[in-house]
């Protein structure tokens, strides 16, 4: 049995006069104890098609299964065996930190001795403030202790929404690698995210623009079938260099990425050289070939979408 | 069931504690209440000054002076030349009344068994005036008839008039079941309408639909300190106007508190109702204040009796839980019957409790509401 499997799920909503399709028809299924991300920009849909499986909003059309169960009519068993972390810190923030995590160990019938083992490590990073108002906990710290409240009573699934948003880059390396490590447990976790390095991180990625996905595969596969030839250039003046690329016939695209400015060509034939010579720049520049990770991915499918 | 009621009567008493603004208004409402309408605003009529115009000066009119100057709703604050300076001292506000004793006046009484004063008062206040003069009218009349004594009348109709439960026509009769009614409305209602909404607007409401809390849990969860409040309120109240004020629990103690739980029940009903049917704070608050607050004041017969009201008025009141309560307070503290009297205003306050609670877990939403 797959642990989560989704048959044509949309759902729109009313802006005013015009109607918003925040998630189109979709369908899709996920594996017991796979790591699932949802990469997108903000409005992609995310938020929309975690809550339709977390049984908050009720989907216009399909119907999607979490552990078996129907998000609509088995609300109630669904809940009793899921976690779920809002994308909003959504924690008591007058209550202590050992205050929230025995209020929801007991909310889901359970204590928080009898599944200790699976937050210990989060937890014992939280240990020293656990008399600490949960509103006064810094960024990090909250989306731990978050993490911890929604793990409490060993879910069967873990729905968590952009936990690593306004986080450090340390916490965020941290906090994937306890996800990691819950998955081990035979937790199937499903993520958003607005960050391209997290997809990687995953055991499959859907990227999601429009309430489309646009691919769903593994990381590694979406890169292996990226078929297009990536440039890499850098210039002294790099604003105008980017203008420049953009209007030279054989460039489909460019775009900045880092230091250098990524440029993919109409034609894989095309050589560094040609396109040298077409650019006729002032300026010295620097082209090498690039080798594209999972954002080149993204912005390609953007553009194409 | 019982861990998670007690875990979550517990988160919330630790959000009413831990508020403590929040915590100072609701101990310290009730208290300040009592006190403001026992020693400020009250309608009682003690030492008003007023002043008198003696043109008679004679032994007659200087007895009648003496006694009204003994009673202790008047002080004498100036005597005048003349009436024509009457105006004068109402306009400067000095008074409220104005006697004057005509010339003659002991003379006239004695010799013609007929003497006229004239009584003077400021009815820029209607309501003062009319208890002012009336005052006036039973001075007199006593004075008249000290006169009168052992001489034969040929009629004469002493009407013996007796103020029954509150023979010193004290206002806290009145305003101390009013102020209850008020406090237990403002404490119940209006903080309890604020819990369920409070939750969605910080979200937390979102992590509390992903778990198997029952709606109804939450809702009798949510009610349980605010009661218990309650009950402090309740006891802070009788307290302070038994010694304080020195207002006598006619009737049942016990009677008493259980009806004000009773009404403190279906407070906390309406704001459930009113927190399940609103999205955020500031609208529940503004629908307790506007829509419920105003009425316990204006329609419970608090301030002014319901059988003066207009027609729909009356029909109104009827849905005002205070209103009710406020006819149970009276009748048990002040008038001291017990429940064969007001059973059906008891059984009023039951329905409406039953029918808030029905329609607060009605409408409590199972999923996110957007929009």
């Amino acid at each position: 049995m797959k642990s989560i499997s989704v048959n044509n799920l949309s759902k729109s909503f009313i802006n005013g006069k015009e109607t918003v399709e925040a998630v189109k028809p979709l369908s899709f299924e996920i594996d017991k104890a796979e790591l699932f991300g949802f990469i997108g920009p903000d409005g992609a849909g995310k938020t929309t098609l975690l809550r339709m499986l977390t049984t908050l909003i009720i989907a216009d059309t399909g119907t999607a299964t979490v552990d078996g169960l129907d998000v609509v009519n088995d609300y109630k068993e669904i809940r009793k065996r899921v976690g779920y972390m809002p994308g909003k810190f959504s924690l008591y923030q007058d209550l202590s930190v050992q205050e929230n995590l025995e209020f929801f160990a007991t909310i889901f019938q359970t204590t928080v001795k009898e599944n200790y083992h699976l937050i210990k490590d989060i937890y014992d990073q939280l240990a020293p403030f656990s008399d600490r108002p949960a509103g006064k906990l810094s960024g990090g710290m909250k989306q731990k202790l978050a993490l911890c409240c929604a793990l409490i009573h060993k879910p069967t699934v873990l729905f968590l929404d952009e936990p690593t948003t306004g986080v450090d880059a340390v916490s965020r390396k941290e906090f994937w690698e306890m996800l990691k490590r819950l998955k081990e447990q035979g937790i199937t976790i499903l993520v958003s995210t607005p960050y391209m390095d997290e997809a990687s991180l995953c055991d499959r990625v859907a990227l999601m623009q429009d309430g489309k996905f646009l691919r769903i595969d593994p990381p590694s596969q979406i890169i292996k079938n990226y078929s297009k030839k990536l440039l890499a250039v850098k210039g002294k003046e790099m604003f105008p260099l980017l203008q420049h690329l953009k209007q030279i016939d054989g460039i489909e695209m460019a775009y900045p990425f880092g230091e250098y400015h990524h440029v993919v060509l109409q034609n894989d034939a095309t050589s560094i050289d040609q396109l040298k010579s077409k650019l006729q720049s002032t300026q010295e520049l620097e082209i090498k070939p690039a080798t594209p990770d999972i954002e080149d991915c993204f912005i390609y499918a953007m553009q194409n979408n | 069931m019982k861990e998670q009621f007690l875990a979550f009567v517990k988160k919330e008493w630790f959000h009413i504690w831990r508020d403590k603004k929040t915590l100072f208004i609701l101990f310290g409402l009730p208290i300040v209440q009592i006190l403001i309408f026992g020693f400020a605003l009250t309608n009682e009529i003690k030492n008003s000054r007023i002043a008198v115009v003696d043109q008679s000066k004679d032994e007659t009119s200087q007895r009648l002076i003496d006694r009204i100057a003994s009673s202790r709703y008047f002080d004498i604050e100036e005597f005048l030349k003349n009436g024509d300076e009457a105006d004068g001292a109402f306009k400067r506000g000095k008074v409220k009344l104005v006697l004057i004793i005509p010339e003659n006046f002991g003379s006239s009484l004695k010799h013609t068994n007929h003497g006229a004063i004239q009584v003077l008062a400021d009815a820029s206040d209607p309501n003062t005036a009319s208890t002012l003069t009336s005052y006036m009218q039973a001075i007199v009349g006593d004075f008249q008839s000290d006169l009168n004594e052992g001489k034969k009348l040929p009629y004469s109709i002493v009407p013996e008039v007796r103020m029954l439960y509150n023979p010193q026509l004290k206002g806290a009769y009145n305003f101390v079941p009013g102020v209850m009614a008020m406090v237990l409305m403002l404490i119940c209602t209006l903080m309890t309408s604020i819990a369920i909404v409070k939750e969605k607007e910080t979200g937390t409401m979102e992590v509390l639909l992903v778990s198997p809390l029952k709606p109804i849990l939450v809702i009798f969860a949510k009610s349980t300190p605010y009661l218990f409040l309650s009950f402090i309120n309740i006891a802070s109240i009788l307290l302070l106007s038994v010694f304080v004020l020195g207002l006598p629990i006619a009737g049942s103690l016990m009677l008493l508190i259980a009806l004000s739980l009773l009404f403190s029940v279906a407070c906390l009903s309406l704001g459930m109702l009113i927190s399940t049917i609103t999205d955020s704070q500031q609208t529940a608050m503004l629908i307790s204040l506007m829509g419920l607050f105003l009425p316990t004041l204006m329609l419970s017969g608090f301030m002014f009796p319901i059988e003066n009201m207009p027609l729909p008025l009356k029909i109104i009141s009827n849905v005002v839980p205070a209103k009710w309560y406020y006819f149970i307070v009276k009748s048990v503290m002040i008038k001291g019957v017990g429940l064969k009297i007001i059973w059906k205003e008891a059984l009023v306050l039951t329905l409406m409790t039953i029918i808030f609670l029905g329609l607060s877990i009605k409408n409590y939403k199972v999923r996110l509401a957007l929009k």
